[in-house]
């Protein structure tokens, strides 16, 4: 549409916007693969399997990820319900600018824009002291669900409003009640875009430290219950590269474990919004 | 339309999910409130912005140091990513060609996902030591802003990308029609359109870096200390609560949540300055 470079001032700029473009992507080139050099190096499928020794200077992360797969679980298990709740109430019963509504989407966005930090001073003095569940991988699991419980809400709440209204006045005219048309109609016809906000509150609550680190707490052993406390993965990696001398190999790994985690998630995102959610729901 | 009893119940139900959905909000600026209450009654706010410094278990709550070394952290972050993001946004929205476009902004989504404790750790384990080679200890003011910077430009870069999607087309057509080219119609079209947006976009990232707390724990040394200069080691504000809250008890707990206090009171600052920049700008 706009006119090509055709004189030096264009061609400098033009020059100029692929040169910063390219700086950008080379810090991020730098950064990322310093890490899957260093962390592939000497990485074996032991490294997944077994426990880690000495502080995690020798061994593995079985414990770490088996700690983080239960966090992430215990978040999911009260975020789920919750979001879908709220979103379901938000779209299908309430005015959209109702009091109600309203009240609700300005809590949400001021969860949104709290620093991690502070819901873990809020778990520790709430799930861990005042609710006695002490430094467990259920506090850290649930401060977790606060927050990834707005991007939930939101996701689910745009996947319900996309759903045409055919489908309800259709159930209308049929008489059928809410509940049925909910189970039977709407909430299948929302399903891809729920998935995504699931996927996406997964990556927000795995990507999280410093909410963890007076919640579920420091503990590297092998959870037997979700009342012991347990290291999530961020936190490996947080302590192993602060506080653990000759931890670096160990925490190189870790992180590029972690790296590739976040690859998964936001490639199953991509491929959900693009492939499920563009041709299904959006035609 | 008439309510059947199983339509009753399901709504009741989720009123219940969606008030304590709500509540969780409430809940947060409660307990903290509450936890940094017994402070607040015992001394009072001033002792935390006029004592002679941080040693809590002294009665010393001095924390415009860490105050200060979260606002310069920040600030300079966002001086260091806000042209490189604003650029690289012009990039992906004007000059790439559609498919590097594509790629580059799914590339920046990624890396917006990347936690912020593997900055750090890089942070840490390779920038720390490079600077600590020309400006010893290495772990510094400056590291922090570095590593912010690094962690803020990719949603810097999305965000702007976005705001100069929403310029109405007809805007551009015009342009073209005049015989504009490409950076003039960005000098005198986009730019002054979109600026209110920009700016809010700026705020926003600037809350997000004053609250981030694990990268800059990692790399700026955590001395507690006004800095003397951007070589310095500092604390903030986020990585004092880190540092300390795991053993903190009594009057000293209750002053790492007056700081919460602080922190929350400035991203609501922040958030609403943002709102106020962005429902003020012109439409098309």
């Amino acid at each position: 549409m706009l006119r090509p470079a055709d004189n030096w001032i264009e061609k400098t700029a033009n020059l100029f916007f692929w040169f910063v473009a390219s700086l950008v992507l080379a810090i991020f080139i730098l950064i990322i693969g310093d890490i899957v050099l260093q962390g592939y190096h000497g990485l074996s499928w032991e490294f997944l399997t077994s426990e880690p020794a000495s502080s995690g200077r020798e061994g593995g992360i079985s414990s770490i990820l088996a700690s983080t797969v239960l966090i992430l679980m215990i978040c999911m298990a009260a975020a789920i319900p919750l979001g879908l709740g709220t979103a379901i109430l938000l779209t299908e019963f309430t005015a959209k600018d109702g009091f109600f509504s309203k009240a609700i989407h300005y809590s949400l966005d001021v969860l949104t824009g709290v620093p991690s930090i502070i819901f873990g001073l809020f778990g520790n003095a709430f799930f861990c002291k005042t609710l006695g569940l002490g430094f467990s991988l259920l506090s850290g699991g649930l401060t977790l669900a606060c927050m990834a419980l707005p991007i939930i809400i939101r996701m689910t709440e745009i996947a319900l409003r996309a759903v045409p209204d055919v489908h309800r006045f259709a159930g209308s005219a049929l008489a059928i009640s809410k509940t049925t048309l909910l189970w039977q109609l709407i909430l299948p016809a929302a399903r891809p875009g729920l998935v995504i906000g699931l996927v996406l509150g997964i990556g927000r609550a795995i990507a999280e430290t410093a909410a963890l680190i007076f919640t579920s707490g420091y503990v590297d052993r092998m959870p037997s219950s979700l009342m012991d406390s347990g290291r999530s993965l961020s936190v490996h990696i947080f302590d192993l590269s602060m506080n653990v001398p000759g931890g670096d190999q160990n925490a190189y790994r870790a992180t590029f474990i972690m790296l590739i985690l976040i690859l998964l998630i936001n490639a199953l995102t991509s491929i959900l919004t693009d492939f499920w959610l563009g041709k299904r729901l959006l035609q | 339309m008439s309510l059947s009893k199983s339509d009753f119940i399901l709504i009741w139900i989720l009123r219940v999910l969606a008030v304590v959905a709500a509540a969780i909000t409430a809940l947060i600026i409660i307990f903290v409130v509450m936890e940094s209450f017994p402070i607040l009654k015992a001394i009072g706010p001033l002792p935390f912005f006029t004592g002679n410094s941080w040693h809590p278990k002294e009665g010393f709550f001095n924390l415009v140091p860490m105050l200060v070394a979260s606002v310069l952290a920040s600030l300079g972050a966002i001086f260091l990513a806000a042209p490189l993001g604003i650029f690289s946004g012009l990039f992906s929205r004007f000059y790439a060609p559609p498919l590097v476009a594509l790629v580059y902004r799914r590339l920046f989504e990624l890396l917006g996902g990347v936690p912020s404790v593997v900055y750090g750790f890089w942070g840490l384990t390779v920038l720390v030591p490079w600077i600590g080679e020309k400006f010893p200890p290495g772990s510094s003011l400056l590291a922090g802003i570095i590593i912010l910077a690094i962690m803020v430009l990719p949603t810097m870069s999305l965000a702007a990308d976005s705001t100069f999607a929403s310029v109405p087309p007809q805007y551009i057509s015009g342009a073209a029609a005049l015989g504009f080219s490409r950076l003039r119609t960005i000098v005198s079209v986009i730019l002054p359109c979109v600026r209110p947006s920009l700016y809010s976009a700026l705020i926003l990232q600037a809350g997000r870096a004053i609250g981030e707390t694990m990268a800059i724990l990692m790399v700026t040394g955590n001395i507690v200390q006004w800095p003397e200069s951007i070589f310095s080691p500092v604390r903030t504000l986020t990585a004092n609560m880190a540092l300390e809250m795991a053993y903190a008890s009594d009057n000293h707990r209750s002053a790492l949540f007056v700081s919460g206090l602080i922190l929350i009171l400035m991203i609501i600052f922040f958030v609403t300055v943002a709102q106020k920049i962005e429902t003020g700008r012109p439409r098309a």
